[in-house]
């Protein structure tokens, strides 16, 4: 009996499925924790030992959405009766709802600086990879070295040189500001990552589109950015996970206007006591975003959509 | 369609010299074969004329206007590539409709469907129109690349050794049908290969380059009975000219060093002795591998020949070609 080599035994088969399954136990399980301490009570996110069947609530959400204050007896008869279920829910705990809370709007900054970061990023990368990987670049390699070099040093290294900058430019605070900041810091390595996409596609189809009578630019919008979606959408979400993520910068640079969630998810704690379950529901819904832009963009992400039409 | 002339091209690549001082007119509705071997220039000829590279020197017209400075969608020329023919993202139909397209022709969307419908079918790939073009067969991808070609109306079709990656029948079928196409319609084709079938049965003229000279340019009849070095004798005719040394039969020209032989100058029932060591049944014709004073012969015979190996058989020379010490034709 003989076996082929790109074929896997069943043992195989059956032990690398296995490691799969445990891998993915193992990552999930911090966040399965932190989406259930999101639908917990403020006592059972905190008991010990840690409780893992509860009575779920909502509690963590409304917190997280609402501001709230110590509710009086002559504040409680002016509201009246509890109408909504989350008026029910603070009414539970003497305090009644002031007014929303901080993180939709925190949340509303990170998406359009995420969002706008990346797409910013993605048309000045993808122009520049076009460019470098097409064109005669004087000083080609020597460019591209130098840009691979901003990412040689921790972009927090230059902190302060950056706040400076941006006090007198006035983009502190701004969310044109955290825009280009993210955008300069990701562009090297978006730069990087589609000039190796578009070395990949053969320079034939274009020549073949300049012959059917179309321009260089039509050449590029009709033939090579078709071919390279797979390449842009995985650096997409590289850079949007990059700006998504982002702490150091956001705490340094922002505060008011433009602060994005990451800085503003552990402010929640010294609002109104140790609330974990409304810090967990932050974290939930901070999630959302980035994962449903990867589920958007993952038929993109599986090679050889571009692969087979060459002729071998 | 229209005349393309070149006149003095030269290009280097580097060091490497692709086309050296090469002058060449395509008459209008002619069929140009570009013959050599790989490296000879026949490419770097057709990327020259369609402006994807531009010469170093020299000047490239057609249809009488200098291309000096003007873009490929300029020129109006259609060109079927060797390599990477079919855009992988678009299907059949929007292959051959992307030519009709483009902001030069604005083909109304009726014209559109007509010409993609009649070329479907010379090519007969009807079939085939809404599949992904990643989906086809090599084959298939080749005629649809020839069909984005023949869908246009251009003043020259350039090709590319259109059909080297296609199956001897397919190619066959597809050398009639290019051919036809060409006679009817007047068009005018610059056409590269190394296939010497493919240029005896389709051009109307055949340039043989060598290393970036063109080396000779006529028509392939004259080409073949009047080739002007060893090397262009060597570009046709199969099986190819046996090549020997020029005394070998006497009465040599002073200059020559080689006698050059096709089969059919080499005349069998007598003259000097040779020895056959083996025959090759090809159905129409039957080739003979010949010793002859230690140095071997390919010629061809009657296709129910009852010749075996070692055998003798007597043979002299007719209208024999002779070439001296460069390789030039000297008689």
């Amino acid at each position: 009996m003989s076996f082929s080599a790109t074929e896997p035994t069943r043992g195989t088969k059956w032990f690398a499925g296995i490691a799969v399954v445990l891998y993915a136990i193992i990552t999930l399980i911090p966040l399965l924790w932190i989406v259930a301490t999101g639908f917990k009570s403020p006592a059972d996110s905190i008991s010990y030992p840690p409780v893992v069947v509860f009575e779920p609530s909502l509690e963590g959400y409304v917190n997280l959405f609402t501001a709230r204050t110590r509710a009086t007896e002559d504040m409680l008869e002016a509201a009246g009766p509890a109408v909504t279920w989350y008026d029910k829910i603070t009414r539970n705990r003497g305090t009644i709802i002031s007014g929303p809370s901080r993180y939709g709007e925190r949340f509303m900054n990170s998406i359009i600086i995420g969002f706008g970061s990346t797409l910013l990023c993605m048309i000045l990368g993808t122009a520049a990879a076009y460019a470098f990987s097409r064109f005669k670049v004087p000083l080609k390699d020597d460019l591209l070295f130098f840009i691979l070099s901003t990412r040689m040093m921790p972009p927090i290294a230059v902190a302060i040189p950056i706040f400076l900058m941006f006090r007198n430019l006035g983009l502190n605070d701004t969310h044109l500001g955290m825009i280009l900041l993210y955008t300069a810091v990701n562009l090297s390595l978006s730069v990087w990552l589609l000039k190796g996409f578009i070395d990949e596609i053969p320079i034939e189809y274009e020549e073949a589109a300049l012959i059917d009578g179309y321009t260089r630019f039509q050449a590029f919008y009709k033939v090579v950015l078709p071919q390279a979606a797979t390449g842009i959408a995985s650096t997409a979400i590289f850079c949007l996970i990059f700006a998504w993520n982002e702490y150091a910068f956001a705490v340094l640079l922002t505060s008011g206007t433009a602060q994005t969630a990451p800085p503003f998810i552990p402010t929640i704690i010294g609002t109104s006591g140790k609330d974990w379950p409304a810090v967990a529901a932050g974290a939930t819904i901070f999630l959302v975003p980035v994962m449903v832009f990867t589920i958007l963009l993952r038929k993109h992400l599986l090679r050889g959509i571009t692969f087979g039409a060459v002729r071998k | 369609m229209a005349e393309v002339t070149l006149t003095n091209v030269c290009k280097s690549f580097g060091d490497d010299v692709a086309l050296d001082d090469v002058s060449m007119t395509v008459p209008d509705g002619s069929f140009v074969v570009l013959l050599g071997p790989t490296g000879a220039g026949k490419t770097t000829t057709l990327r020259m004329v369609s402006g994807l590279d531009t010469p170093d020197m020299g000047k490239i017209t057609i249809g009488g206007r200098d291309m000096a400075g003007m873009t490929p969608a300029q020129r109006d020329v259609a060109m079927v590539f060797q390599q990477y023919s079919l855009y992988p993202h678009l299907t059949v139909r929007q292959n051959l409709e992307f030519p009709l397209k483009s902001p030069i022709l604005r083909t109304p969307q009726p014209e559109i469907d007509r010409k993609v419908k009649e070329v479907a079918e010379v090519l007969q790939i009807s079939h085939k129109l809404d599949n992904k073009s990643t989906a086809l067969s090599g084959g298939e991808m080749q005629r649809v690349s020839i069909g984005r070609a023949l869908v246009r109306q251009p003043s020259v079709y350039l090709m590319d050794e259109p059909l080297s990656s296609l199956d001897a029948k397919l190619r066959s079928d597809l050398r009639i049908e290019l051919k036809g196409i060409q006679a009817n319609s007047g068009a005018t084709l610059l056409y590269v290969t190394h296939d010497q079938i493919e240029a005896m049965t389709m051009a109307t003229h055949v340039g043989v380059l060598d290393n970036g000279k063109l080396v000779q340019f006529g028509s392939p009849r004259e080409l073949y009975e009047n080739p002007v070095s060893v090397y262009a004798a060597s570009r046709l005719g199969q099986p190819r000219i046996n090549m020997l040394p020029a005394d070998i039969f006497g009465g040599a020209p002073a200059a020559a060093t080689h006698i050059g032989l096709r089969p059919e100058q080499i005349l069998q029932g007598n003259g000097e002795d040779s020895t056959v060591h083996r025959i090759e049944h090809l159905g129409d014709q039957t080739r003979l591998h010949l010793s002859f004073k230690s140095h071997d012969l390919i010629t061809v015979t009657d296709a129910h020949t009852d010749l075996k190996v070692g055998d003798i058989v007597k043979i002299r020379p007719h209208e024999a070609l002779y070439f001296g010490a460069n390789g030039a034709r000297v008689a």
